[in-house]
């Protein structure tokens, strides 16, 4: 809109454009360019532990052996082993699953605040934000004790006698999802909650007078006009949840891993910096789809309003 | 408008915040346990507090990290604060599509994709690893969250406000920082806010980026929760919480004072 008031752009006005986008520029995008030339690197025991490494000193000759020096290795790596395949499908596995838990445990959550009374509502957002701002590593700490073998949840139920010995909790892939659902819940119910508050409540009403039952009513009105919030809140919750790496670290078992810890196994342990970028190249591929879906929502939303 | 809370309506809010605010109760609680084992109450203490007290690698940790956040979320409040305007004001202007997808890429990116870049960004240009590397690491991440924050209030900001300061021979910074920033402050305030916890809080990024000498407390937090659960570690985490909420009560309520002042 300003943009069209005032068409001549002061040199003030540049730099306000130029400044984020020149730290986001050097510290977001750039990176990424390296990642892949090292994930076209073969891995060596050096500092850094990579080969060849660009010597722009060396000019021309200097670029051509560099790019003499690139290959596929660490990406015929990751398609030959099982191991790195089968991660990237359990991430994806775990990810489709628990987002899907959080939608149907975070709508009745969403439905339920925008129906409460004005003044309620926004305390109901601060309570649900809360938690996700203390303290991260801590709640999933927390869910370690809970979900432990002498822990509480398995106190809970031998009380209530509804099981007559200990269930292993611990190290299971449904450890990792209650983590997941716990950490990332307050991502699913605002985007939710901003789409359900805007909606108007005649179009309910209306449809209740045309003989049309709660439940078809909902089906057809309510769920269709939340549709953005459905898929803001799935996208901004799948995309980091195929990268965790922190809550199956803490409690998931050790036979099979997410992509993010491999990744992490790959950089930490095995010192073996090609093959980690390898994976990231790989991750992000099949992310890229639904970021860009993403951020094509997010670009709408702003442009709408 | 009719609203209402049906029975069900109900039961699912206070569920849902049984759930998130459960494990968090227990936490605290245990943390004044007497006893040795983490799941056996053993009457009241805070002999647990006392072993904190006298961590002096934990404490130092905890120090690395508030200023880290202190520093990073200053940064990342003014970048992304920038970023906001650069997205809600400045209209069409080549590569725009470009810079809102790196702002709002970071937002989502799993974490270890960019820890990883990162590093790679400061062994490619020989930077010395550590307090500094992890600072300018959470700066960018957070920076994006500030311009989401600051970005919805803007949206929502009455442009002739403005306008009418500049009409009358006010120069634009000055127009901004006297009357759309005061305006927008709530929203600036909760964005250095949320960057200050989610610096606190990062293990990922600064595992990445860290160094020798540049400990941070997710990181041995981390290190000692993989050894096995202790009660030193509830203690820290019940003083992490309170520490963050008391800071977000106050935060809330001097844009809440803010606002009446108005």
């Amino acid at each position: 809109m300003s943009g069209t008031n005032r068409p001549r752009r002061g040199w003030g006005a540049r730099l306000v454009i130029l400044i984020p986008a020149l730290w986001l520029a050097v510290f977001f995008a750039v990176p990424f360019l390296i990642v892949l030339k090292i994930s076209l690197s073969q891995s060596a025991i050096a500092q850094p532990p990579y080969t060849p490494v660009l010597d722009l000193a060396a000019g021309w000759q200097g670029l051509k052996d560099w790019a003499a020096g690139l290959s596929l290795e660490s990406y015929a790596l990751l398609a030959s082993d099982s191991l790195y395949v089968s991660s990237y499908l359990r991430s994806l596995q775990i990810a489709a699953l628990s987002t899907a838990i959080l939608l149907l445990i975070g709508y009745p959550i969403a439905y339920g605040i925008a129906r409460a009374p004005r003044r309620m509502q926004a305390v109901l957002v601060m309570a649900i934000v809360l938690p996700f701002l203390t303290a991260f590593l801590i709640r999933i700490y927390a869910l370690v004790t809970i979900l432990q073998r002498e822990g509480l949840l398995n106190d809970a139920l031998l009380a209530l006698s509804l099981v007559r010995e200990p269930l292993v909790w611990l190290s299971t892939d449904t450890a990792i999802v209650i983590g997941i659902v716990y950490s990332y819940l307050p991502f699913m119910v605002l985007p939710l909650y901003a789409s359900l508050e805007k909606m108007d409540d005649t179009l309910l009403e209306a449809a209740a007078d045309l003989g049309c039952p709660w439940w078809k009513a909902f089906w057809l009105v309510t769920v269709p006009l939340s549709a953005p919030g459905i898929v803001a809140g799935a996208l901004l919750c799948f995309i980091p949840i195929v990268g965790e790496f922190v809550i199956p670290d803490l409690l998931g078992g050790s036979d099979a891993l997410m992509i993010g810890q491999t990744l992490w196994t790959e950089f930490f342990s095995n010192k073996d910096w090609p093959a980690a970028s390898a994976l990231a190249v790989a991750l992000l591929a099949i992310l890229l789809v639904p970021i860009m879906i993403y951020q094509h929502i997010q670009m709408r939303a702003l442009e709408h309003r | 408008m009719r609203r209402g809370l049906s029975a069900f309506n109900m039961t699912a809010v206070a569920l849902g915040l049984a759930f998130l605010y459960l494990p968090i109760a227990i936490l605290v609680i245990y943390s004044f346990n007497a006893s040795r084992l983490v799941t056996v109450w053993g009457g009241w203490s805070t002999r647990w507090y006392v072993a904190l007290w006298n961590d002096e690698a934990m404490l130092e940790a905890a120090w690395t990290s508030l200023r880290i956040a202190f520093l990073s979320a200053t940064a990342a409040t003014i970048l992304g604060t920038l970023a906001a305007v650069v997205l809600v004001r400045s209209g069409r202007f080549f590569g725009r599509t470009a810079f809102s997808g790196l702002v709002y890429a970071p937002l989502v990116m799993p974490e270890v994709i960019t820890g990883l870049s990162l590093l790679l960004l400061f062994v490619a240009i020989e930077a010395d690893r550590g307090f500094w590397t992890v600072t300018m690491a959470h700066t960018t991440v957070t920076m994006c969250f500030v311009a989401v924050i600051v970005q919805s209030r803007l949206l929502s900001f009455d442009l002739s406000l403005e306008e009418a300061a500049m009409d009358l021979g006010c120069p634009p910074l000055r127009a901004f920082l006297t009357v759309t920033l005061p305006l927008i402050f709530p929203a600036v305030a909760a964005g250095w806010m949320l960057a200050f916890t989610l610096s606190l809080d990062d293990l990922v990024l600064a595992s990445f980026t860290t160094g020798p000498g540049a400990t941070t407390l997710p990181i041995r937090i981390y290190s000692e929760v993989r050894l096995g659960v202790k009660p030193e570690i509830n203690a820290v985490s019940t003083v992490m919480i309170v520490v963050v909420a008391v800071g977000i009560i106050a935060a809330t309520l001097i844009s809440k004072r803010g606002v009446v002042a108005r």
